[in-house]
């Protein structure tokens, strides 16, 4: 009785666009679905280092080498914003963390794709990143205060990364016809990974519905994946790349791209941990966690010892 | 002594953007003691020349109204419209008041 | 050896030593012991790469030969590099980084100090703005310092470890040259020997407060300053130089 009362109130404040703070009464799933795509979205920022992280050491030039550097910090950043959200709901960090390391939490498939020339630095950061900006402005209104909070703060500093990548693919895509023919495979291997980083379509998407009505999603899949791919094409024309999709037009009475179907079977397979470096970026996880036990242990020893002192004096 | 492997204690952040306003909240981060949480505020949350000034302060020393004190909170001052200069009414013609 | 050619010189140290170092932070990236030192591992190879793009335009100006920061950095073989030692030491496991930051920080603080006062504006400038960033290093370093010694019995018998290990590189820091005698006498470079007393000061003090041990003087590696390195350097190179050499004619 009190639950429904509870639960009335709440899609009230939510319909009023009144956001839920964490002290606030929520509903148990409310809580398990933020959990759920709070961490992920942290876990993907923190995997995501990695396949930039890549090229940072071969980074061709000094101006591309800090940019490389600051980007992949940022995301450091953003993971940290967001795990920080996310204990907000009553669960730390450090269980958060174990979800990642025993495999058990999912991050964003696109990271378990391999970045094998330099053009694909440029490719990470103008599809990659640019339809995580697509989703992340959206969520921007999520009900959640904490995680809209985050999001604002994201967004504003991911304003860059976009570009950097895009100035990359524009950069080769006018060099040597060796960078272009780079930046056009580049652009091959990236397209269709990136688009479907939103996601299933919205008829197959079993978690849409309530995220919808609570507003943590305040747009679909589908809305998010069009309004990406209207503003990319655009500006693979611009610097003379080919998006690989021979479906690909434009689209008169919609105002929108019409475009191919994705390979919903490979979407599966690395969902499920059957990308190309699924292993490997978990691995790297792992180690560098595991590496790290001995220095956060004496941290903490440390900080109890003169704690202890000072109790003592 | 604990011999768990965790991340440290939270501590909230505040900074002051530039002197002479007040230190705004900006997030929070996990470290080991109050040195360490100085320069990780710093290194995390002054990357792009936004402080002056940081402040650290641990989670658990922070205590907070519950939504239940809410209304004996918040709304007795709902009536008190007296507070704010726009209650009053002044004659035609008076400026700078 | 004229004043130029050392001073040319004397820019490729400084900047050939933020550069290494700066390129060693970089491979820290995703690897920290816990994310808020992944991002503070990060500003410090940022701080250092910028302070690498002044010294190695700065030496190409005076070298007048046209070559950019880039040329200097992915264009030099081996033996063309005058970073120090020190710089190009392999991360180890965190406390070995920790430990290699703190001799060079302390280092390059006490240097840079003086070395604002150079007589040649430019360099007098890099130092200015590059000890606002390496006093914040050394005192990154330090903290770690003593957070290691002073921690569990494990991290403190790493870092000891760690501290012995590297202190045969810490002579090469304040090895010197023509080059030295001749900025000397210009009022440009500072005599090293006036740095070695501070830096002492530095790490006895952070020694002490860490409970480690200083090492005696034994066995110091030298080289440097002849462009003689650790195998670790050619490795290093082969990766950093790798996209400039293999596509020569091509712009990035």
């Amino acid at each position: 009785m009190e639950d429904a009362k509870k639960l009335e109130e709440f899609q009230a404040k939510i319909d009023a666009e009144i956001k839920i703070e964490p002290k606030d009464w929520m509903p148990e799933d409310y809580r398990k679905h933020l959990q759920r795509q709070m961490s992920q979205h942290a876990h993907s920022e923190i995997i995501g280092m990695q396949p930039e992280g890549n090229w940072l050491l071969r980074a061709p030039s000094l101006r591309s080498k800090v940019v490389l550097l600051a980007k992949i910090q940022d995301e450091a950043g953003h993971g940290l914003y967001l795990y920080s959200a996310a204990e907000t709901l009553g669960k730390s960090r450090t269980e958060y963390l174990d979800e990642l390391k025993t495999g058990k939490a999912k991050y964003s498939s696109i990271f378990n794709y391999p970045t094998l020339t330099w053009a694909d630095m440029g490719a990470v950061g103008w599809l990659v990143d640019g339809a995580a900006i697509v989703n992340q402005v959206s969520l921007q209104r999520t009900s959640y205060g904490p995680y809209a909070r985050g999001m604002v703060k994201i967004c504003k500093e991911e304003s860059f990364h976009q570009r950097q990548g895009y100035e990359i693919m524009a950069d080769m895509a006018k060099g040597s016809p060796e960078q272009k023919e780079m930046a056009q495979d580049a652009l091959n291997r990236f397209w269709w990974p990136s688009i479907m980083m939103f996601g299933p379509h919205d008829s197959d998407s079993p978690n849409t519905g309530n995220a919808v009505k609570w507003k943590i999603k305040r747009a679909t899949n589908d809305q998010l994946r069009q309004s990406f791919i209207d503003k990319t094409v655009h500006q693979a024309e611009i610097i003379g790349l080919t998006i690989p999709d021979p479906d690909l037009k434009w689209n008169e009475n919609r105002g929108s791209y019409d475009f191919g179907e994705m390979d919903w079977d490979e979407f599966w397979t690395v969902v499920k941990g059957g990308g190309p470096c699924s292993k490997q970026r978990l691995k790297h996880y792992n180690d560098a966690h595991n590496n790290g036990e001995w220095v956060r242990k004496a941290a903490k020893a440390y900080a109890e010892k003169q704690n202890s002192k000072q109790k003592v004096a | 002594m604990s011999n768990t492997d965790d991340q440290g204690p939270i501590w909230e952040v505040f900074l002051q953007s530039k002197p002479g306003l007040a230190h705004k909240h900006v997030g929070n981060l996990h470290a080991s003691d109050k040195e360490m949480a100085l320069q990780n505020a710093r290194d995390l949350y002054t990357r792009r020349k936004e402080g002056t000034c940081i402040w650290v302060v641990p989670f658990d020393a922070i205590v907070s109204s519950t939504p239940e004190d809410d209304e004996a909170f918040f709304e007795p001052s709902n009536d008190k419209a007296y507070r704010t200069p726009t209650h009053y009414v002044l004659p035609e013609g008076a400026k700078h008041i | 050896m004229t004043t130029n050619e050392a001073l040319i010189k004397y820019c490729l140290r400084l900047g050939d030593t933020s550069l290494i170092l700066g390129q060693r932070m970089a491979e820290w990236c995703s690897k920290g012991p816990v994310l808020e030192e992944d991002i503070a591992l990060s500003n410090i190879g940022l701080d250092l790469f910028g302070q690498s793009r002044t010294m190695l335009t700065y030496a190409g100006e005076i070298e007048g030969k046209g070559r950019t920061e880039n040329d200097l950095a992915f264009k030099r073989l081996e033996r063309e590099f005058f970073n120090n030692l020190m710089s190009e030491r392999p991360n180890g496991h965190f406390g070995e980084t920790v430990v290699r930051n703190l001799f060079l920080s302390a280092f390059t603080y006490n240097l840079y100090k003086k070395l604002s006062l150079s007589k040649d504006d430019t360099i007098a400038a890099f130092a200015a703005k590059s000890l606002k960033e390496v006093t914040y290093h050394l005192r990154h370093s330090g903290e770690w310092m003593i957070r290691l010694g002073d921690g569990t019995e494990d991290s403190h018998n790493k870092i000891q470890q760690s501290v012995n290990d590297l202190w045969e590189y810490t002579g090469d820091l304040f090895a010197m040259n023509e080059v030295d005698e001749l900025l000397i006498a210009e009022n440009i470079a500072i005599d090293l020997n006036e740095i070695k007393p501070l830096w002492n000061n530095t790490i006895n003090e952070i020694l002490e407060r860490a409970t480690l041990t200083r090492p005696l003087d034994g066995f110091m590696q030298k080289g440097s300053l002849n462009g003689i390195h650790s195998e670790d350097l050619g490795h290093l190179l082969t990766e950093m130089q790798f996209l400039p050499r293999a596509y020569p004619n091509s712009k990035w």
